[in-house]
């Protein structure tokens, strides 16, 4: 019997099985915040055990909320600042450099097809983009994580989602996550693997991947994962390329990651893309899902683009492309974040930047901050925001606030005409 | 090992959020002990009062289908923790939330929804109490004169956890 991308990487991370179906894994990668990181930080000085167990291996960064607004994120901000040096950890990325995790840390190189990777932040299931099994694991699994460089998982099911057709005009990875998120339901893939395959993810980029491995943990799933191939090879080069004589080569070492013919999947799901529309969230759980046309003329009162799901260069080349030469209307207000500064450098110097400023937004630094409402553009009571975020929950972006989640292009034309707008009509 | 069982809070929904048990603008707390006076905010169920005497009181939440889904926030149970509440009874749990329970020592339990339908048939008794034995793998749901006892089970791996009283002195033992 063959066997599932995440089978393949378990297998060959497996330190032992204490019980019977739990696994613990040897990890390649463990991400740090300022938000879930410092109490794992304090807890191992408290336990006299402030060690890591391979300072190559930890990556961390500054994004939640950052600059820092008040005493208690400089605190947190300074926690994680503190220990990167102490413990000599050289993939630190603090202010100047420091963008949103899920983008920063693939753009540097430090995900590859194969690894296991864990983060104290639920996002972390969008590096499976690369052919990993990442996942999202609490302070006290980042806590073991960062001193023994384990972690224990109850070996996950995987669903094989096939996506096939041809992605009509102004439908994204966004909308065909949506999509799939409103099909399975909120808790659809709880302790599964999602492994897209199927001519649609093949043909997209490391980007759109990224965006729909992202969001599988609105599903539930434990990780998104994408099979590597030359699309992803030719995003590693730069940082591959000592390693491999060709990319042929890389592409022959990678593939041994991706899944058996004769896998054995715990279920299949078709999806065809042919007749799907601008997909948004209308509720307060992102299976709540609606059409454009069901949505369009819905009230608005803030535009985001941004976060780790959809604030890479793609997007914003997107809703650049919509916003160009347009103005927000005058009851919203736009704010742009894009999520890394080395995105935000690109975007400056393809005149997107531009573009957003003339339409009338406010472009802040990378930050996850307005997503889950803790900085830099939080939503009054009442209010209601079009957003490229990954999670609509009531509150979510400030309380009382309401979010409808979508594309940066869906985002784009709702900005012109303030309130949810088709984007097709500005293609 | 934490203790477990005693005043029940019946949250009657599925799909209870990380976002509703804490939310994230609390995330800035350096202490467990300061996300005490949140738990629940923004959690909107009729006649639920997060600040209220059965909030307080609770040593149990009883909920229904996925609770925790969301965010990896450990803070979902350490403000629970703080709180006195060391066990969810739930039909089902979001990943994280249950591991992130399992990791602190504390029990995150699931039963079949006709047990729980059951069990919510006491949540307008006042004296609503649940008794929980682990290593039993048994729960004994007290209110109104009546009593019944129902069994679950947790993984192996689970239990050793909530025995160890987490998942970092258990680790630090073995690898």
């Amino acid at each position: 019997m063959g066997k599932t991308t995440a089978e393949k990487i378990f297998d060959a991370h497996l330190v032992n099985e204490p019980f019977p179906g739990t696994k613990v894994l040897r990890l390649d990668a463990v991400l740090c915040h300022e938000i879930t990181t410092p109490i794992a930080i304090d807890d191992l000085i408290r336990r006299d055990k402030d060690r890591v167990f391979d300072p190559t291996k930890i990556k961390a960064v500054i994004d939640h909320v950052t600059p820092s607004k008040d005493t208690k994120t400089a605190t947190q901000a300074k926690i994680l600042r503190d220990w990167a040096r102490r413990h000599d950890i050289k993939d630190f990325f603090d202010i100047g450099a420091n963008g949103v995790c899920h983008a920063l840390f693939p753009e540097r190189g430090f995900i590859r097809p194969g690894y296991t990777v864990i983060m104290g932040d639920s996002h972390t299931c969008t590096h499976g983009a690369f052919g990993a099994f990442a996942a999202g694991i609490g302070t006290t699994d980042l806590e073991v994580g960062i001193l023994k460089g384990v972690c224990a998982f109850r070996q996950p099911k995987t669903i094989k989602f096939n996506v096939t057709g041809t992605l009509p005009k102004g439908v994204y990875a966004k909308d065909v996550i949506l999509h799939i998120i409103g099909k399975i339901g909120v808790n659809g893939a709880t302790d599964r693997v999602m492994e897209f395959h199927g001519a649609v993810v093949d043909a997209m980029t490391m980007e759109s991947r990224m965006t729909l491995c992202n969001m599988a943990i609105e599903a539930g799933g434990t990780s998104g994962i994408c099979q590597p191939d030359m699309t992803t090879v030719e995003y590693l080069w730069p940082f591959i390329q000592e390693e491999f004589a060709s990319k042929e080569a890389a592409l022959a070492d990678y593939s041994q990651w991706r899944a058996d013919a004769d896998a054995e999947y715990d279920q299949t799901v078709e999806i065809d893309v042919a007749s799907m529309e601008p997909t948004i969230t209308f509720g307060y759980k992102p299976d709540q899902v609606k059409t454009v046309s069901e949505l369009a003329g819905t009230r608005l009162d803030q535009i985001y683009i941004g976060s780790c799901t959809n604030g890479r260069l793609e997007d914003l080349r997107i809703a650049a492309q919509i916003l160009k030469g347009q103005k927000l209307a005058a009851n919203v207000r736009g704010i742009l974040s894009p999520a890394t500064p080395a995105i935000y450098k690109d975007a400056v110097k393809e005149g997107l930047i531009d573009i957003f400023m003339e339409a009338g937004f406010c472009v802040t630094n990378p930050t996850c901050g307005a997503c889950l409402g803790m900085s830099n553009g939080v939503l009054a009571d009442g209010e209601v925001c079009a957003s490229t975020t990954n999670r609509n929950f009531m509150g979510r972006m400030g309380k009382g606030g309401m979010v409808h989640l979508m594309s940066p292009a869906t985002a784009a034309a709702s900005a012109i005409e303030g309130m949810i707008a088709d984007p097709r009509k500005y293609l | 090992m934490k203790t477990f069982g005693g005043p029940v809070l019946f949250l009657d929904r599925s799909d209870i959020n990380t976002d509703e048990i804490i939310p994230a603008k609390y995330l800035t707390e350096i202490t467990k002990e300061d996300l005490k006076p949140y738990i629940l905010e923004d959690l909107k169920l009729p006649g639920f009062d997060p600040a209220g005497p059965k909030t307080k009181n609770a040593k149990v939440i009883v909920s229904r289908a996925n609770f925790g889904c969301g965010s990896s926030r450990e803070h979902a149970p350490w403000v629970f923790e703080v709180n006195g509440i060391t066990a969810v009874i739930a039909e089902s749990f979001a990943r994280i939330f249950r591991q992130n329970m399992f990791n602190c020592g504390m029990a995150a339990i699931e039963l079949p929804a006709a047990d729980l339908d059951q069990i919510f048939s006491h949540a307008g008794d006042a004296d609503a109490t649940m008794e929980i034995n682990i290593e039993a793998g048994t729960l004994t749901m007290n209110g109104g004169g009546k009593q019944k006892t129902f069994s679950f089970e947790i993984s192996p791996f689970d239990k050793a956890l909530v025995l160890a009283g987490g998942w970092v002195d258990y680790a630090d033992q073995k690898y």
